[in-house]
């Protein structure tokens, strides 16, 4: 009896395994001559900007080689996009708001070395910038970063530490106390300090503190992507206007096949031409159009009346490249820590 | 004795109506393993990887501390609130009839619906000084969203429906007749509550209390957009270990959902063992 009870356990183990199993089956792609499908990872941010992109680069395809191309846009926080490309998420293309996100999937074995000089410009077709949202008028006479310190000044911007975007801001800021104090660490650091101190609200994410400072009307200042920033006053032209700061960064939102994915699904060629036509003299208008600066510089003439040209740009190779920044600012108990444990 | 023991586990074998324990059980146990057993195992596994010292510094570490009470304590509260007020609900959902009885009823429900992302941004609309709740109380100079009453409140609306949901079928097989009898036996109303209805749903409150309270601890979604996250006031638990996920520090992270899994285990296991204890005097 027992015997036979046992069997029949083991059994009913076994078979519910086995179709769980079969559940799991791999992902087809659809790959007939007719058709073609890749997926793009990318960032909140991208949105609006990909969804133009794709029927423009379908419509070349098309003409091309006569094929429709589906294009599958995955979008979300660039940090947890870049985890779900490592962990499995099937991606034939990366576009991710930091290199540094793309150099953790190269790590992983997805990405080929030496991606960054694989497309013209650090594979990247569009940059972006910090700047500064403040509410129609300006009522606080916000013009600069050194006014985000002042007493009563209250400022909107993402924990560094959760949101990748948002450690430009904190690196924009330092820059520019930087130059005001000849390098003094610090006079840097009691300046960054102060600034986060005027900090009400500390969201994980970019798109969460456009939310509190736009829709919950809460502080005076949003640190933010240009791009975003655009956006808002776009949908609320009477309500926000735009500040450029003196000194901001050149954030490259980087681009990538990732080799691995694309060679297993028989995408690599339509995968390298996706990014490829980014570059073109349309599609680089296109991120004009959706407040992305772009790379190509006649063309990034075109948008002067819409873009502040004279910001001075800090680059991330100035504070030594993603990962020697990360290990001095946003690690723990690195500069960041630091500011909130005083 | 041998023989005699073997004897009743025949009998209870046979006696069953419904053939098929080796295959129910069986399926139990592969259910158990694949959904609950092996992912949470993996969590010890992850831990395994970093020393002693190291586990005892990530999770002593200051923030995470101030993460792990502003966590618990709201979750407190929050199920505190919601045991007093989910009983109120219960009741009268159970006891009453009138108008609209089935839609708030079903309302209940809501909050398990809702993604939880949707709740903490509508929430934090509300509650936050422009909101037109949160301005009431901006007026008299009471913060909602972006202080730690945020925090309870996201973590009252998702953890109601634990306590309605247990409250109820208890109040609706209780007979009505006790209380009569009570009536008719001089009690008042204040003393029929706790001396009769009290001790009937007290378990059932302790139940709802419990799953209200694991739920807040772990609580992410909704929390974070109306929390304000400052580091040391109103930063929980669930962030810190995002925030570590997000550095790709996957020990640290496992490492600090360990103590919030093992903190629950207890608690819920604590709350067992009055609700056991509870029974046992009320059944006497």
């Amino acid at each position: 009896m027992i015997k036979k009870r046992f069997l029949v356990m083991s059994l009913t183990l076994v078979f519910a395994t086995g179709v769980l199993t079969a559940c799991a089956s791999s992902k087809e792609s659809i790959n007939d001559s007719n058709t073609v499908e890749i997926t793009n990872v990318s960032y909140d941010p991208t949105r609006e900007f990909y969804e133009s992109y794709n029927n423009e680069f379908n419509t070349y395809w098309k003409e091309k080689t006569g094929q429709e191309v589906i294009v599958t846009q995955s979008h979300g926080g660039s940090g947890k996009q870049a985890r779900s490309v490592v962990e499995g998420n099937e991606a034939d293309v990366v576009t991710l708001a930091l290199a540094h996100d793309i150099t953790l999937i190269e790590e992983a074995g997805l990405i080929n070395e030496g991606w960054i000089n694989e497309f013209k410009e650090n594979s990247a077709p569009y940059t972006s910038t910090i700047v500064f949202l403040v509410r129609k008028g300006n009522p606080e006479n916000i013009k600069d970063w050194n006014d985000l310190v002042r007493d009563g000044v209250e400022v909107i911007t993402p924990n560094p530490k959760s949101s990748g975007g948002a450690r430009w801001n904190f690196l924009s800021a330092w820059a520019y106390a930087d130059n005001l104090y000849n390098g003094d660490e610090n006079k840097i650091k009691q300046f960054v300090s102060k600034l986060y101190k005027n900090v009400i609200v500390l969201d994980s994410g970019a798109r969460g503190a456009t939310t509190t400072f736009v829709e919950n009307g809460q502080g005076d200042v949003l640190i933010g992507w240009e791009n975003e920033a655009y956006l808002s006053v776009k949908e609320h032209p009477e309500e926000f206007e735009i500040i450029s700061p003196s000194i901001s960064v050149l954030a490259e939102p980087s681009v990538a096949v990732v080799d691995e994915v694309a060679e297993k699904n028989n995408t690599t060629e339509v995968a390298n031409e996706y990014i490829k036509y980014l570059y073109s003299d349309k599609a680089q208008r296109l991120a004009g159009e959706n407040y992305y600066r772009p790379s190509n510089k006649t063309i990034l003439q075109e948008f002067e009346n819409v873009f502040d040209l004279n910001i001075n740009m800090i680059k991330i190779e100035d504070f030594g490249g993603w990962s020697k920044a990360n290990k001095d600012f946003f690690e723990d108990e690195a500069i960041f820590d630091q500011i909130y444990s005083q | 004795m041998k023989i005699n023991i073997n004897k009743r586990q025949k009998t209870m074998i046979k006696k069953r109506v419904i053939p098929g324990f080796g295959i129910s059980i069986g399926i139990t146990i592969t259910f158990l393993t694949l959904i609950v057993l092996i992912p949470i195992s993996s969590i010890a596994i992850y831990v395994s990887g970093i020393s002693l010292n190291e586990f005892i510094e990530i999770i002593t570490d200051k923030q995470v501390v101030s993460g792990y009470k502003v966590s618990f304590f709201c979750a407190l509260i929050a199920a505190l609130i919601n045991a007093i007020f989910g009983t109120i609900l219960a009741w009268v959902l159970v006891r009453y009839e009138f108008i609209g009885k089935r839609v708030l009823d079903g309302l209940i429900e809501l909050p398990f619906a809702l993604p939880t992302a949707v709740a903490g941004i509508t929430l934090t609309s509300l509650y936050s000084d422009k909101g037109w709740i949160g301005s009431i109380f901006a007026e008299a100079g009471i913060q909602i969203a972006y202080t730690k009453i945020g925090i309870i409140i996201a973590m009252i609306f998702i953890g109601i429906p634990f306590v309605v949901r247990s409250i109820q079928p208890v109040l609706e097989k209780m007979d009505t007749q006790y209380e009569e009898a009570a009536t008719m036996l001089g009690a008042n109303g204040h003393r029929i509550f706790f001396k009769v209805i009290l001790p009937e749903i007290f378990p059932a409150m302790l139940t709802g209390f419990g799953l209200a309270l694991a739920r807040g601890i772990g609580e992410y979604g909704s929390v974070v957009f109306i929390a304000g996250n400052m580091p040391y006031k109103t930063q929980i638990a669930p962030l810190l270990i995002m925030t570590k996920l997000e550095q790709f520090k996957y020990a640290d992270a496992t490492a600090i959902a360990l103590v919030m899994l093992v903190a629950s285990f207890i608690i819920l296991l604590l709350i067992n063992m009055i609700q056991s204890y509870v029974n046992k005097i009320t059944n006497n």
